[in-house]
């Protein structure tokens, strides 16, 4: 039982970072109906970017001093960086694409995020790159369950990332723009909202939040790799797709579900094919319910 | 905004379409189309399936690209500006079909239609406004978009469109797949808003019965060219139109 | 001229300032808690030097100063065009097929083994092609069905000593039983749902072998598969058979140009087939052809068995031509160059499969001085065609055989 509660909160832990890399997915394609390949990119070059401002500020010895603004300086950068990244991207390699084949723009996003890998493969070396810092590290015991200060840090960040995207889509008028977009181009159009603007945004949202995760997951196992995007990207964008693709709700449940499958089937099955149990939870679910969890019926769109 | 009153001189026309060719791709849909509507005018723009009256409209707007002629809006060509920077302006359009966000509330959707606006208490009077034209609307202001009626849809794409203020408004087929009476209470509304509001009307419709009564000029499109153009009552009584459009 | 460069020198000009922004980061911010811009500028401006030159050249195009250039070549090639379409196509076939079998003789080692895997690679883009360009599947784990055709070989080989032909049949037909169990839950599922489970699947399977120790021997893969074995008659001491082993490159070529050529022929046939109209009705509106009375569960599932049967023949040939497989054969990425190669070349046109095919296995070869940048240089090249030619390669010509061909078929 104890193993159980342990084994739940590293779910929720991985859960939560899953849900932040999937809703990235599931806003872009909301809005363009691209599923971006290059998404899992950002995440890493979240890492990354958490990396060497950490490193940095422990050789300039602010981490000592202030370790709690440094933290969040870190956070804040990267999450600043993908945003302006991921603008960029959609501007040069997706935005010309947008009236061609969506096979086309696929393969563009395939293209991005091949690039985008080996980039950060010869900037930053072939090598796992180690986080430096050994804080939050430590935690305390209920019982025989380890719950580190770092597992609190990310699961609190998450849920505040979320509650926030959250009040952002659903309660302002640019977050109405932003849904309105995604219903309907043409449309809004007519009612006087720039759909560049609000792609780009969207695109800025997504690669931020998966910045944020890209740090967490640096921190969580101390350290990053240029091909780390990969799995975890794939993970949650079938998190994305579980929640039924488009679904901001949708995303976060599914990550949830992913990062839980993950965990126990580790834990209670094997930990060899623990990267398959999401897939084949995934295939059981759209066996069942082809649209996702909580998707619409979509339109017929094919490739 | 930028309240050009001079141009809003009566002689001089509000929305002025010169030659203007425009269609998608290879397909030629508007060939040579020129038009004009004067302040507070309801124009009507009648025409068959196919004849080009929706594309004529998403031109205005900028949706369908421009290949030839110019557009004058309030004296200024607008072949320069983004489709999105057009309601600002004063130029809205209600399109084919409604074109309601489905997934969005009556009220989201109303407040999208001011997305331009920063005034919160006045786009709050104009959303009491718009209950008060629809009351409906009012009763279901916290339900989805897409669950409303087809007569509902369309009270809430009018009312979406008043949001933004509009010096010119558009209309497409406002009476497309609607029960008789909605159609009556819709063009009431239609006429009223010219009235009360001093809003310039283009119409464009396949009912051309209603349209021709309600507008006061009207344009007869076929097959991409404008083919007579007449007072709205003139063409009523055009035997020529009566055969082809009004079933005589 | 001017005019062209007015246009787009500002979008060039912001381009490179965001490139900046993006390379600073990484490259100027140190762990030692110093900031330096002397290393971020010197690989920017090798970047900027390079894509300076490709936007004049880009700006030459576009105003026509090529003209002298580029016209007497496009008439050429338009007067070759005309008279290859007066010759009866049997000419020019027999012609490409004489060329592909002097090939080996007339190239060496390194030329045959690239042409080898050029082969190998139409057999299984035409399987894709089938699932995506005729079925409109999307379809991003279509290596796993190469794998299982790779992997029946070798553990039938391997642990049970079975000759390549009797285990050929095996491998496609594992494979088609792979293509069924993957396209079966899918058959529900519309558009990019499919994509994931398709991703998903193909995962599953590199996983699979990647951990199944026992019989797939994990990650060190399968060593020592045999080779094609034919036998050869022999006519000292009477009449008898020997056992002949394929080791020679020259001749291991035939068999998979033998492969490839069943492959296009079969394909081609599918294509203009019930099956193939089927096919391209599910394609264009999947609501529609159901309501016509094409049975959608059975083709769009026979579609996943014969893209997956041909992937499986390439694969059991695969194996036996490096005598060797691993997972690290079957991985996502060669999944995605094997989408590429369908889509760049022009998709729903085999010649251009073909030719997609041949750009993507060449243009890495090509590319193999550039070492560790090839992969950069194959990303960006990737997302550089689709902006340039977003409908692939040879696509429009494709049309144009549409427009003349129907009315014929009609007729």
């Amino acid at each position: 039982m104890d193993s159980f509660i342990q084994q739940l909160i590293n779910g929720i832990t991985l859960g939560g970072i899953y849900a932040l890399i999937a809703l990235g997915y599931t806003m872009v394609y909301g809005v363009i109906q691209l599923i971006n390949f290059a998404h899992g990119e950002f995440f890493a070059t979240g890492g990354y970017v958490g990396v060497i401002c950490l490193s940095f500020f422990t050789g300039l010895g602010y981490m000592e001093t202030h370790p709690i603004f440094c933290l969040t300086a870190s956070f804040a950068l990267a999450m600043m960086y993908c945003a302006y990244l991921a603008i960029g991207v959609e501007k040069i390699a997706y935005k010309p694409l947008r009236k061609e084949s969506r096979l086309a723009a696929l393969l563009s996003a395939l293209g991005v995020s091949i690039f985008l890998s080996n980039g950060l493969m010869l900037t930053q070396g072939v090598y796992d790159k180690a986080y430096p810092s050994e804080l939050f590290q430590n935690g305390f015991n209920v019982g025989i369950i380890t719950i580190s200060y770092l597992q609190i840090l990310i699961v609190c960040l998450t849920a505040v990332l979320l509650v926030a995207l959250n009040l952002l889509v659903f309660k302002t008028k640019i977050g109405m723009a932003m849904r309105a977009t995604a219903q309907d181009k043409t449309m809004s159009a007519l009612v006087a909202i720039g759909s560049n603007r609000i792609i780009s945004l969207t695109f800025a949202i997504g690669a931020g939040l998966a910045a944020a995760a890209g740090i967490m997951v640096g921190l969580y196992y101390g350290s990053v790799r240029y091909d780390m995007g990969f799995l975890p990207g794939i993970k949650a964008f079938s998190a994305a797709v579980l929640g039924g693709i488009g679904n901001i709700t949708g995303a976060m449940l599914g990550g949830l579900i992913i990062g839980m499958v993950e965990i126990f089937g580790a834990g209670y099955i094997s930990g060899e094919y623990k990267d398959v149990f999401a897939f084949i939870i995934l295939i059981g679910v759209l066996y069942f319910k082809p649209t996702g969890i909580m998707g619409e019926n979509i339109d017929d769109t094919r490739v | 905004m930028s309240d050009n009153t001079t141009s809003n001189n009566p002689t001089e026309p509000i929305l002025e379409l010169k030659g203007v060719y425009s269609g998608y791709g290879s397909i030629k849909a508007l060939r040579d189309v020129s038009l004009k509507v004067y302040p507070g005018e309801i124009v009507a723009i009648i025409g068959a399936n196919g004849a080009g009256k929706s594309t004529t409209l998403m031109t205005i707007c900028g949706i369908v690209p421009l290949e030839k002629g110019d557009i004058i809006y309030n004296g200024k060509s607008t072949k320069r500006i983004a489709p999105e920077k057009l309601p600002p302006l004063g130029l809205c359009q209600v399109p084919e079909g409604r074109r309601i966000f489905p997934r969005l509330t009556v009220e989201e959707n109303l407040i999208l239609g001011a997305f331009y606006r920063d005034d919160k208490p006045e786009i709050k009077k104009d959303i009491d406004h718009v209950y008060s034209l629809f009351p409906v609307l009012g009763e279901r202001n916290r339900q989805k978009g897409g669950t409303l009626s087809g007569g509902e849809q369309q009270m809430l794409a009018i009312g979406r469109a008043l949001m933004t203020k509009p010096k010119v408004l558009l209309l497409d087929e406002p009476s497309l797949g609607l029960a008789p009476l909605i159609i009556h209470q819709i063009f009431e509304i239609i006429s009223d808003i010219n009235k009360n509001q001093g809003t310039t009307i283009l119409l464009v419709e396949q009912n051309a019965n209603l349209a021709l009564q309600a507008a006061t000029r009207g344009y007869v499109l076929e097959t991409g060219e404008i083919t007579l153009e007449d007072k709205a009552s003139s063409l009523l009584h055009n035997p020529e139109i009566r055969k082809a459009y009004l079933g005589e | 001229m001017i005019q062209e460069f007015k246009k787009i020198w500002k979008q060039y000009a912001i381009t490179m300032l965001w490139l900046l922004g993006i390379l600073w980061p990484l490259l100027g911010i140190h762990p030692d808690g110093t900031l330096s811009f002397r290393q971020t500028f010197t690989v920017w401006s090798y970047i900027l030097a390079g894509t300076f030159i490709c936007f004049i050249f880009y700006i030459i195009n576009k105003s026509d100063n090529f003209k002298l250039l580029t016209e007497p070549i496009a008439n050429t090639s338009q007067k070759l065009n005309n008279s290859l379409q007066s010759m009866p196509s049997w000419i020019w076939k027999s012609a490409l097929l004489f060329g592909a079998v002097i090939y080996p003789i007339a190239t060496g080692r390194y030329a045959t083994d690239v042409a080898i895997n050029v082969l190998l690679y139409v057999s299984l883009g035409l399987g894709l092609y089938v699932v995506v360009g005729l079925a409109g599947m999307l379809d991003l784990g279509h290596i796993a069905f190469y794998g299982v055709g790779a992997y029946t070989y070798a553990i039938l080989n391997v642990k049970y000593g079975m000759g390549f032909w009797v285990c050929f049949p095996f491998a496609g037909l594992s494979a088609c039983i792979a293509g069924c169990i993957v396209g079966y839950p899918t058959l529900k599922m519309r558009g990019d749902y499919l994509a994931i489970v398709t991703l998903g699947f193909g995962e599953i399977v590199r996983i699979i072998l990647n951990n199944w120790m026992s019989l797939t021997n994990g990650p060190n893969g399968i060593l020592g598969v045999k080779s094609i074995g034919i036998l050869r008659p022999v006519m000292e001491n009477g009449f008898t058979f020997e056992m002949f082993w394929v080791t020679k490159l020259e001749l291991f070529y035939y068999f998979a140009l033998g492969l490839a050529i069943l492959t296009i022929i079969a394909v081609t046939r599918l294509g203009s087939s019930r099956i193939g109209r089927a096919w391209e009705s599910i394609r264009e509106d999947e609501t529609a052809a159901e309501l016509m009375g094409v049975n959608t569960f059975y083709y769009k599932l026979l579609a996943y068995a014969m893209g997956a049967i041909f992937a499986g023949f390439a694969g059991a040939l695969f194996a036996a031509r490096m005598r060797f497989v691993s997972p690290e054969s079957f991985t996502f990425l060669e999944s995605v160059m094997l989408l590429c190669m369908v889509v760049l070349g022009g998709m729903n046109s085999i010649p251009g499969i073909i030719l997609g095919v041949i750009a993507l296995i060449a243009l890495p070869e090509v590319f193999r001085g550039l070492e560790s940048y090839r992969m950069l240089v194959f990303g960006s090249t990737m997302v550089i065609m689709m902006l340039f030619r977003p409908s692939g390669l040879i696509a429009a010509k494709r049309k144009k055989m549409m427009e003349t061909k129907q009315p014929e078929e009609r007729g």
